[in-house]
């Protein structure tokens, strides 16, 4: 048995809030690098310059790269053979909260029927999952809403098959045009349940960017679906180009006989994210 | 920043605009076009919108006039202590489309976001002769060295969402709707 006081906790927590808004991770800065060197369009490489100053800018003045600082999700796998001393939850809460404070990150969260700013940007939505062994891993994933607003789900009837799924992805980045911020990154989430294919879908953002998935079959069709959506050329902040998307990924889950379940999380070309193992 | 200094480092020239606007720049103004904006400018967002039109729902004056004005659309993020503001992108403009025509009616003359619009907004700026720009969503902690100045207007307890009066310089911007009735995002859309 191992023992992780909560104020480790909290401190973890506090650093990854405060370092995602400024430094974007490796990932992210090689594939918005990347479609900068291969864009076509002169006005969108330009726009793709500009983020990779931006980034630059963030890191080195301690600001945060964009103004929406998000709403937090937090993926914590807990070893079972770790013990928390304290309370958990309440301590990740905590280290939001004193991260958005004192790292100047803007306050986004309000009550959802009064509207009134909670002040704090808490709560974070804190998600748990038990494994094995004694460690304790603890992903970030701070999320602005012009991208979160723009994604969707739909329990599709499985005769709509793999290539409706595919369609209603293509079409959910098309229709959401230049509002989340292209260049995206595509989280989906085919199979499960209702609320199953939304937690892949956020969940498979957390991925190195263009990592294919494990299944070979999956890592196919997440090549076909970035290859259709750049086709259709609406680009860099939807002033055109070939890149309105850096990658897709696309996490599955076995799923009902009357099922198929396709939800897809977009995510904006500040995709921040950080991790920590404790 | 020589990127966007220098027109030549960047895809096209930037056209230089004095805010608040001087007769007959909107009306010149074109689908496509770069922009550098200097001078003066409102910002708002949800809670301002909705707040203002409850103003006007009341018969209140507005707690600024909006006539000839750019009202942006951008919630930032905190200053450091020493900094003017924190990082200062634009918000996703979609969510002010309710209220924008009755904006555009007290005389507004341009809006300043990220995002399509509705075709009521679309139709709205057409009859009262306005545009709206995009400027350039994420790069928030880029656009924050373009603001020099910050003062606080109205609703202060909205934190993020006050309105605030900015002083820019040379901050950058491409025009999407223009006075004539075309959009820059369908332009693309369409191939052209």
């Amino acid at each position: 048995m191992k023992t992780i006081e909560a104020s480790t906790i909290t401190e973890a927590v506090r650093e990854l809030a405060v370092t995602a808004a400024y430094d974007l991770e490796p990932d992210i800065l090689e594939a918005l690098i990347a479609a900068r060197d291969r864009e076509t369009s002169p006005l969108a490489q330009s726009v793709l310059e500009l983020l990779v100053m931006n980034a630059d800018i963030a890191s080195r003045e301690k600001i945060p790269a964009c103004q929406d600082t998000g709403i937090c999700t937090i993926f914590i796998s807990l070893g079972q053979d770790v013990r928390i001393e304290g309370d958990l939850i309440k301590a990740v809460q905590e280290g939001v909260r004193i991260g958005y404070d004192e790292g100047y990150l803007r306050k986004s969260v309000c009550d959802v029927i009064t509207r009134k700013n909670t002040g704090t940007n808490v709560p974070a939505v804190v998600h748990v999952e038990v494994e094995a062994g004694d460690q304790c891993r603890i992903r970030f994933l701070p999320k602005g809403c012009g991208s979160e607003n723009m994604s969707g789900l739909k329990m599709l009837p499985p005769s709509a098959g793999i290539p409706g799924a595919l369609e209603y992805i293509v079409e959910t980045v098309v229709n959401a045009g230049p509002n989340p911020c292209p260049p995206l990154v595509v989280g989906v989430g085919i199979g499960g349940t209702f609320e199953k294919a939304a937690y892949m879908a956020k969940k498979s953002l957390l991925r190195p960017v263009g990592l294919a998935g494990d299944r070979e079959d999956v890592a196919r069709l997440e090549k076909d679906v970035l290859n259709r959506i750049n086709r259709e050329g609406r680009g860099v902040h939807g002033l055109g180009g070939g890149n309105t998307a850096l990658a897709v990924h696309i996490d599955t889950f076995p799923t009902h006989i009357a099922s198929l379940p396709v939800a897809v999380n977009i995510q904006c070309h500040s995709h921040r994210h950080k991790e920590i193992l404790l | 920043m020589s990127l966007l200094r220098a027109s030549s480092g960047f895809a096209g020239d930037f056209k230089i605009i004095d805010l608040p606007f001087g007769n007959g720049v909107v009306e010149s103004l074109r689908s496509g076009d770069l922009v550098h904006l200097s001078g003066i400018m409102y910002t708002g967002r949800d809670q301002t919108h909705r707040r203002l039109c409850a103003m006007l729902d009341k018969g209140k004056e507005l707690p600024v006039n909006l006539a000839g004005q750019l009202l942006y659309y951008v919630g930032p993020s905190p200053a450091r202590p020493g900094r003017v503001i924190g990082a200062a992108g634009p918000t996703t403009s979609y969510r002010m489309d309710t209220y924008t025509p009755r904006l555009l009616e007290l005389g507004l003359k341009a809006t300043l976001g990220k995002g399509s619009r509705s075709m009521t907004v679309r139709e709205s700026m057409k009859q009262h002769g306005a545009i709206y720009l995009a400027a350039f969503g994420g790069a928030g902690a880029l656009l924050s060295q373009r603001i020099k100045s910050v003062d606080l207007v109205a609703f202060e307890d909205a934190g993020p969402e006050a309105m605030f009066r900015f002083e820019v310089e040379e901050f950058p911007a491409v025009v999407i709707n223009d006075v004539v009735g075309n959009d820059f995002y369908e332009q693309i859309a369409a191939g052209s």
